[in-house]
């Protein structure tokens, strides 16, 4: 039933410009290699952002901001503030999971909810949802 | 036209219509909230409405700017949710949506606290059929948690009204200020609908049992209303700033370990209400008018967020983060909706929540809370984080699930598209929204600073996110529940409950055992034939002497 595509591009996928827009922008269409798929439109996302956080960084000293808090004045305060922050939750987050994670099922035991989704709309599968709903 | 009709009556007429009529006349209904919006819009502001009940005098419809502010945006999310459940043929859903959305309307407009009162015990109701409608068994358990929460609320409502009334001799809804019981009891009260920290059980426990459909409409009326009350009768209270910051921070780290993202998206629901909170706590004009513009844009894009996990939830049968993933190649319109509402809660540029959050933000500054100012700042970075990038990475992106759903119903894209249409609109021309504002508005949220600012904000705690998950640090989401303080009622109380009942059970039977033996102790007569008869004579000459004896005891004393 799963037609997975876990065939991942593990050949570099022989993708000229145009095969990429295509992808891109008809996702749905049969094409199982889609724009997200390829590690070199991932690794070109991933360029442009660390290359708009640099711009951002170096704005911060050309561009003067209004100070309204004296924690504004450390150089790129907001960049520094962000990042941190987001560690720190993240870290904060994971050690709160050692005491309060409980198994999926502690509440409730949820036989009448299907566990395992089906992996697919087949068309059977769609009529009977449509029918329930 | 003068708007002449209680505004609430259109939305109960439709809820009894929809009762008794076929279900295929959902379509027309979607128009009542449209026409009655507008004509509400249009009209010159509607007249007062008086209602004599006894002595007393119900105002059934107090009409200013804030409360207009309130009704035009849940006609705007009323309008939208209808949309959005056209597809679903359940009438349930489609009665509560809509008496619901007249309660809440209701609400806004009612001038005394007896009004008040009824409607919001009729949101409780209407919306607890949202999460019953989902028909399983979790669902009928969170609903009832879900009514007792509120219904205690109704019920401390009740009373603080009645004291209120018995200490000033007036039921008018204005400012009351925290000083005496009664008004803690209604701080309570709202405090128990806003999901102040430790009553915010129901919120994450419900929220995420409801329907599709339900969820959208629970996150739109019932919180907005209790701020709305907390607007009108705490303005500036200086509580209400630290508890409005708690509730910034602690859903976040939830959210960030949580694996239904409805439930990620109820935490967050959360941590946006604090922001209100603290604007009210801070109650200065610009505090006030960041509150209720939040408000509004959290209602549009918190129900965006609500709406496209509703359809990953429709086409898939579940939101777990960590089953979900690479759904954006067949469901690209729902992954791009959800990246527009996921944008405006983060307050990106352009997007609705840049408009508000930072009117919150600023007010905070001029009012000297540096330190909560920074609580708020850790709060939006963090609403980004989890909000912003989880929801739309670990739903549409992340690994391949190998899930291949449908796109969404043509119906639930239009009630997304709606939202994302106002969400981006608000965010690039602020003064649609500004100039509705109930108080004094000057603010300019586009600056040069504001704008770098919060951009250097959003880059970099999404640079943290992306070093997190290349250095593996980010934690996995798991099939897992995390303990909240609905732990306290899920399961201490009932356990705290059954002991207590297991040692009454043994107290009973020792107290029934000694009984018996001590009537075992009283002779019986063992005659054969009228045994029965001769043991009650022998029983009742014991009770004589023994009241002969008591009396006897009394009369020398």
């Amino acid at each position: 039933m799963n037609n997975n595509n876990h065939s991942e591009p593990s050949s570099p996928a022989p993708a000229n410009a145009s095969d990429v827009a295509d992808s891109s922008d008809a996702a749905n269409t049969k094409r199982e290699v889609t724009f997200f798929d390829q590690p070199r439109n991932v690794a070109l996302i991933l360029k442009t952002f660390y290359a708009l956080c640099i711009i951002l960084v170096l704005l911060d000293f050309f561009v003067h901001r209004h100070i309204y808090v004296y924690f504004e004045t450390i150089p790129a305060f907001y960049a520094l503030y962000g990042f941190v922050a987001c560690v720190v939750l993240v870290v904060l987050a994971k050690i709160m999971r050692k005491g309060l994670m409980r198994d999926e099922h502690y509440y409730d035991a949820r036989i009448d909810e299907q566990d395992t989704p089906t992996l697919n709309d087949s068309p059977q599968a769609t009529a009977t949802k449509e029918a329930q709903s | 036209m003068s708007y002449a009709i209680p505004a609430f009556l259109p939305f109960f007429l439709a809820a009894m219509f929809a009762w008794v009529a076929p279900i295929k006349w959902r379509y027309a209904l979607v128009l009542v909230p449209l026409i009655n919006g507008l004509w509400l819009f249009f009209s010159p502001s509607p007249s007062p409405m008086m209602l004599d009940v006894h002595v007393f005098q119900l105002q059934l419809v107090a009409v200013d700017q804030l409360s207009l502010l309130f009704a035009y945006l849940f006609h705007i999310a009323c309008f939208i949710c209808l949309i959005y459940g056209l597809h679903s043929k359940d009438k349930v859903q489609l009665v509560a949506g809509l008496a619901y959305a007249g309660s809440a309307v209701g609400a806004v407009f009612a001038g005394d606290f007896i009004t008040l009162f009824i409607f919001w015990e009729l949101l409780a109701l209407t919306s607890a059929f949202l999460v019953f409608a989902r028909r399983t068994e979790a669902a009928r358990n969170a609903g009832i948690r879900y009514l007792m929460m509120h219904i205690l609320s109704g019920v401390a409502l009740l009373i603080a009204a009645i004291m209120h009334y018995r200490a000033t001799g007036s039921l008018d809804i204005t400012y009351i200020g925290l000083d005496s019981a009664a008004s803690y009891l209604f701080l309570f009260a709202f405090g128990i609908k806003a999901a102040f920290p430790f009553l915010h059980g129901w919120l994450a426990d419900a929220y995420p049992e409801a329907t599709p459909v339900g969820t959208v409409f629970l996150s739109a009326f019932t919180t907005k209303v209790a701020i709305y009350m907390l607007a009108r009768t705490f303005p500036g209270e200086e509580v209400l700033v630290y508890i409005g910051a708690a509730m910034t921070c602690f859903p976040i780290f939830y959210a960030v370990i949580e694996n239904d993202l409805r439930k990620v998206l109820a935490y967050s629901l959360i941590n946006q209400l604090g922001f209100m909170v603290c604007g009210i706590g801070i109650g200065t004009a610009l505090a006030l008018n960041g509150a209720v513009a939040h408000a509004f844009n959290d209602v549009i894009f918190k129900g965006l967020l609500f709406m496209s996990m509703g359809a990953v939830l429709h086409r898939v049968g579940h939101v777990n983060g960590s089953d979900l993933g690479g759904l954006v190649k067949t469901m690209p319109k729902t992954a791009l909706f959800c990246i527009v509402g996921a944008a405006s809660i983060s307050a990106f540029p352009l997007f609705s929540g840049f408009v508000s959050k930072s009117m919150v933000m600023a007010a905070m500054i001029e009012a000297g809370h540096e330190y909560l100012w920074l609580m708020l700042l850790f709060a939006s970075a963090g609403v980004f984080h989890h909000a912003g990038i989880k929801i739309p990475f670990f739903a549409f992106f992340a690994h391949d699930s190998g899930l291949r759903p449908k796109e969404a119903p043509t119906n639930m894209l239009v009630a997304m598209g709606l939202a994302s249409v106002l969400c981006i609109l608000i965010g690039s021309f602020p003064e649609v929204l500004y100039q509705m504002l109930p108080w004094e508005n000057t603010y300019m949220p586009y600056d040069l600073t504001h704008t770098l600012t919060q951009l250097q904000l959003l880059f970099f705690s999404a640079l943290a996110f992306v070093w997190l998950n290349k250095m593996g640090l980010y934690p996995p989401e798991l099939k897992s529940v995390n303990l909240d303080v609905e732990y306290l009622y899920r399961k201490v109380l009932p356990a705290m409950g059954n002991k207590c009942q297991a040692a009454g059970d043994v107290i009973t039977q020792n107290i029934l055992h000694a009984a018996t033996s001590v009537l075992n102790l009283i002779p019986k007569m063992n005659r054969d034939a009228d045994a029965s008869a001769a043991t009650l004579t022998l029983r009742m000459a014991i009770g004589f002497v023994l009241l002969a004896l008591v009396a006897l005891v009394t009369e020398l004393m």
